[in-house]
This record gives C-alpha cells, structure tokens and sequence, in this order.
C-alpha cells in the first residue's frame, strides 16, 4: 500500500483513452500485438492501429476467436492486448480465457472497456458488472481497475512489464484525475489517497473519486473519512484492508459490479478470516441488472455517487 | 399487395425513420445506421408477413420476431407503436433512466421483445431454439430473425445455422441485413463473410436473394417464397442500404452510432419531410 494525499480532482479525462496512448508508447516493441473485434474506437485500440498496421489485427466480431487467437500469439512470443468492450471480453469468451490462456499460462493482457453501468445508455446487455466474479475466479487471474485516466497508465505499464495473463478493467465515461500524473505502481497495490479516522472507504474504478468527492465534502461537516483506490480487486491489498479496518465506525465498500464476487465480498471474507470485526456496509449493484441511462444518472439512481455515497457514510456514523 | 397497401406501408416507414431520428436525437445516443437500414423488413414482416394479432400482441400461437441484431431496436420500439402496443411516449424516453425502452432490446424491461438481445449472433441460436420447440409442440408458428452481416463474422451463427439446416426447421427463416457495413469500415475489409448464400446452402438452407431490401414488392415476393419452402430453413439475403433515407447518412459506417447535433437533426427532419 502506498500513501498519497490528493486535495482535489483535476479535469475530466477519460480513462480508456488511457489504453490507446499507453499502446503508443510501447508501440516500438516488436513483440505488443493489438487484436481488436471492430470496436477499435470505441476502446481507443485503432490509435495503435493507425501507427502500426502490421502489428493491429482486426478480426470483427470473434471474441471466442480473439481470446484463442491471442494464446497463440502468445505461444510464439508476442505480448497480446486484446480489445473489445468488457461485457464481450470476459462473458462471450470465457472458457477460451481459462483453457487456452489461462490454464495453458500465456503472457495475455484481456483489457476491457466500458466495465460497469458507467457504459450507460446503451444498457444492461452491455453493462458489465459481474467480470470481477468470472476473471476473479480464474486461477492466477490478476484484476485490476484503475479509478482514473493517470492510474490507468500507471497500471497498464505494471501489466506490460509483468509476465502472466492479466485483466483489466477501463471504463468509457469521462472522469475527473484522482492522480496528478502516472506514477510507479507494483501490481496488487491498493493506494491510500485520503486519511481520516471515522469511516475508511474502499472503493475500485470511477467509484474513487466520488468516494473522494464526498470524503473532501464531509470533512467540512466534521467527518473524517479516509478513501483506498483498490486499482487491483484480485489479488487483494490485505495490509490496505487491515488499515481501513482500524476506524471507528467501519468499511465501506463502494463498486460498480453486483455483490457476488465482487470487492466488497472480498473484503468481507478477508476480515472474517483475520478475525476482525468491523461494522461493513456496501454501495454496489446488489444482485440487480442495470439499464439504460447517462451514466451521471445511473449512478445517482443506484446510489453510487458521492451523494449516494455520503448518504451511506452518514447512516455508518449514526 | 394493392396499391392501397402499398401506399400505406411507405407512409409508414417515412414515420418509423422520422421516429429512429427523433429517438436518438433525444436520447442524444444509439444506432441509426443499422435501424434505418431494416424498416421496410421490419413493416412487412409485422404488418403484413407475420400471423400476430394486434389486439393480443402475446396471443399463442403467434409467429416469433427476433432482433438479433439488438442495436438497431429504435426501429422496432417505433413498430411496437405503430401497432399500438406502447404508448408514443415512451419513444421520448428511449435509453433513458426514467423510461422503459432500453437501448438493446430487453425482454425482462419490456416482454414485446420475444428475447433479450444485443450480444450479436445470440438471437440465432434463440431463433433456432424458438423454431424447434414450436416444431415440437405440433404448432404452426414461424419464427423469424434479422440478423446482421457482421453477425456472419461470429462463430455462434453458424452453430445455430447448421444445427437448423440439419433439423430441416422449416418454420424458421432468417432475414439477412445485407448493408455491407460494421462499425469499423466496410464488411468485405474487415473479415469477408462472402460467399454467404453458399455457406448457408452448403448448411442446408434454401436461400433467395432480394436486390433492393428496401422494395416491399420484392421483399414481399420474398417472404412468400419462404413461407412455401418445405423440409428446410431459409435465409432471405436483403441488399440494403446502411442510414436509408438521410442523405448524409446513407453508406456512411461513421453513422452506425453517432450523437445528432441540432443542426443535422433539422436536416435529417428536413429530408423526411418535417420542417422544424
Ligand atoms: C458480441 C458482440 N460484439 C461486439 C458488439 C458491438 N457491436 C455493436 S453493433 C456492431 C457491428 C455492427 O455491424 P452489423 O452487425 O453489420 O450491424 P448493422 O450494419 O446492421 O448495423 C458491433 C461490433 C456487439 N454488440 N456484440
Ligand atoms: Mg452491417
């Protein structure tokens, strides 16, 4: 766990156009190959495509393909990004990641777009929020969900330099930088970005900077919240989980992903085992489905906002 | 089909294409492409082709639409009200959290849709299954699905079109939106489905092509001949045009999925004969 203290949020960026700048700065590598399922620039892919052709393989629509495709482009040397859209990389293809990628222990980086109901108005057929569960539970998946435009950077360049198959989760909105700028990350480090004594938040993906929003807005009314960007869901920052643990009035787990198999069970079942009881509350999708509507509006409605957020924070404190 | 008939089905696609602008105009998102691209098919099959009752749009022996290409359901949210079955309103709503028309069609938000879809090529398999169970039920039901040429680049469509072709589901007929479009560039480039009407012979299917997909007579003739194939499945490839009927849209894959500006609103109105 590393410690930061972030004061305010810089402007909007979004964060899958972390994924097409992170792929020109490795581009020179002869070994980064790009496969895409004609969603290119939607997930920022086709910004590596334009640059080098030779190494950016568009197939169309093949996920199962793709994901095979990718193991063998492994078997030879190459390092695979694959691209689609979260719902497409982890749902339709699924057993092609754990036989063929997983199981047979290729060098396969699955990075995903639009994870979560931040995908909006185009609604819960392709709201993925049940990836964390289906990649979690693949052995030796690495998860990750950078919060911002500068943590997905910071991540993506942690995935290069690993050798093993990783996924990652990107999501489509525009977002307000929690982080000034990339910085060195270790993959499986949660990062502390606000201390306070009451209530610890953890949360993963753009949740963060809403917990932060509502962390910052609280303070003035003389709550002490502290916020744990989990960039990585699995595996899990256990010396992160045991410090949020330590204040007064509990953990709470913010994610856009339904409860099963998600962070906040993670969290639950690693304090259980340790033994440590704490007050825990939870802002996630439950065991429901999402639909369409601006991403701003689905995340007030399901309470996954820093108002939402706020309101949870204030329930814990009484 | 009469020219009363005729006449009055061209009204109504100019209505539909009006709608798909005004959706997604309001909605300030989804698929005009692709919904444009299908509105006479989806007219003649629901006014004309299929056996369903309007005033009992669940009636049981029905025949079955499925939409696997989900994108483009703006086309059929505006059918569903045509024939009367949701209230125009709720096109005003389409995509947004407070409405009930989602932006992929959703069975459990709105039952109208036979099945949930989105996930291209999933809605073949659910045909086939559809066409099947109808089989074996002993019930006169046909069932049929839009499905996209992209979808041909899927490997789940041809698991559904040879396990069709090999049950001989003659109550099934696929309708093929042949615009030669996807969302990244011309479908030819991409992965080359072609030659498709082979493929699916070799599979099986009896196969007739239609040259303007946007001609009810032709399409008419057509559905007619699916209706009389015995013993086998039929595909019915429908050369259309991707953005039919705005000019700036027309062949264009950038207008697969785009947010309409004022400006080209009013244009794209203009075309279809509405001054704002
Ligand atoms: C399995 C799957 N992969 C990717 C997508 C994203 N997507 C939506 S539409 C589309 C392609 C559009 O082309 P086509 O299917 O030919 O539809 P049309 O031209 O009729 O609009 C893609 C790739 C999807 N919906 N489903
Ligand atoms: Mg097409």
């Amino acid at each position: 766990m590393k410690r930061y203290e972030i004061k305010t949020l810089g402007p909007p960026k979004a964060i899958r156009e972390a994924y097409g700048d992170f792929l020109l700065s490795v581009g020179e590598d002869e070994r980064v190959v790009v496969i895409d399922c004609d969603l290119g620039h939607s997930t920022k892919a086709a910004k590596f495509g334009e640059r080098y052709p030779d190494r950016y393989v568009e197939i169309g629509i093949q996920e199962q393909n793709m994901m095979g495709m990718a193991a063998g482009l492994a078997a030879v040397g190459k390092i695979p990004f694959t691209s689609t859209f979260a719902i497409f990389s982890t749902g339709r293809p699924w057993e092609q990641i754990r036989l063929s990628i997983a199981y047979s222990n290729f060098n396969v980086k699955i990075v995903a777009t639009h994870g979560g109901i931040a995908t909006g108005e185009d609604g819960a057929s392709h709201q993925m929020t049940e990836d964390f569960a289906l990649m979690g539970a693949i052995p030796g998946m690495k998860v990750l969900s950078p919060s911002d435009y500068y943590s997905a950077l910071s991540v993506l360049r942690a995935v290069y330099e690993y050798e093993g198959y990783v996924y990652i989760r990107l999501v489509r909105p525009k977002t307000p930088t929690v982080y000034p700028e990339e910085f060195p990350y270790s993959l499986g480090e949660a990062n502390l970005i606000k201390d306070g004594e009451d209530v610890a938040v953890i949360a993963t993906g753009i949740p963060v900077h809403h917990a932060l929003k509502a962390a910052l807005d609280l303070e003035k009314e003389g709550v002490s919240v502290a916020v744990y960007d989990f960039l990585s869901v699995k595996p899990l920052d256990e010396e992160a989980v045991m410090d949020a643990a330590r204040k007064r009035h509990g953990v709470l787990v913010v994610e856009d992903h339904v409860f099963w198999g998600g962070l906040g069970m993670a969290v639950s079942s690693l304090l259980a085992r340790k033994g440590i009881s704490v007050p825990l509350s939870f802002v996630n999708m439950g065991d429901e489905f999402g639909r369409s509507g601006k991403y701003e509006e689905l995340y007030r409605y399901y309470g996954l906002d820093a108002e939402g957020i706020k309101a949870r924070i204030r329930e814990m404190i009484g | 089909m009469n020219p009363d008939e005729l006449k009055d089905l061209k009204e109504k696609a100019l209505q539909v294409r009006r709608d798909i602008i005004e959706m997604t105009y309001r909605a300030q998102s989804g698929h005009q492409g692709g919904a444009l691209s299908w509105v006479e098919i989806g007219l003649l099959l629901f006014f004309k082709v299929m056996n369903i009752r309007r005033e009992d749009p669940f009636y049981e022996d029905r025949d079955r639409f499925v939409l696997s290409k989900g994108h483009a359901c703006a086309t059929l949210y505006s059918i569903w009200s045509l024939l009367g079955w949701i209230d125009r309103e709720e096109l005003w709503k389409f995509r947004r959290v407070d409405g009930m028309l989602q932006g992929h069609p959703s069975r459990r938000r709105t039952p109208l849709a036979e099945t949930s879809t989105g996930s291209l090529s999933q809605g073949t398999s659910v045909a086939v299954g559809m066409a099947l169970g109808l089989k074996m039920w002993g019930k006169p039901s046909r069932v049929y699905a839009l499905i996209s040429d992209a979808e041909l680049q899927e490997g789940q469509t041809w698991e559904a079109v040879e396990t069709a072709g090999n049950k001989g589901l003659d109550n099934l007929t696929f309708i093929l939106d042949y615009n030669g479009l996807q969302i990244e560039g011309d479908v030819h480039e991409i992965n080359d489905p072609t030659p498709i009407e082979e493929k699916f012979r070799a599979f099986k299917w009896e196969t007739y092509r239609v040259e303007d997909g946007h001609d009810f007579v032709q399409l008419y003739e057509a559905f007619t001949w699916a209706k009389g194939v015995k013993g086998k499945p039929q595909l019915i490839v429908a050369r259309t045009v991707k953005g039919k009927g705005i000019s700036f849209m027309e062949n264009r894959y950038e207008w697969h999925s785009k947010v309409l500006t004022e400006d080209l609103y009013r244009k794209a109105m203009k075309e279809l004969g509405v001054h704002l």
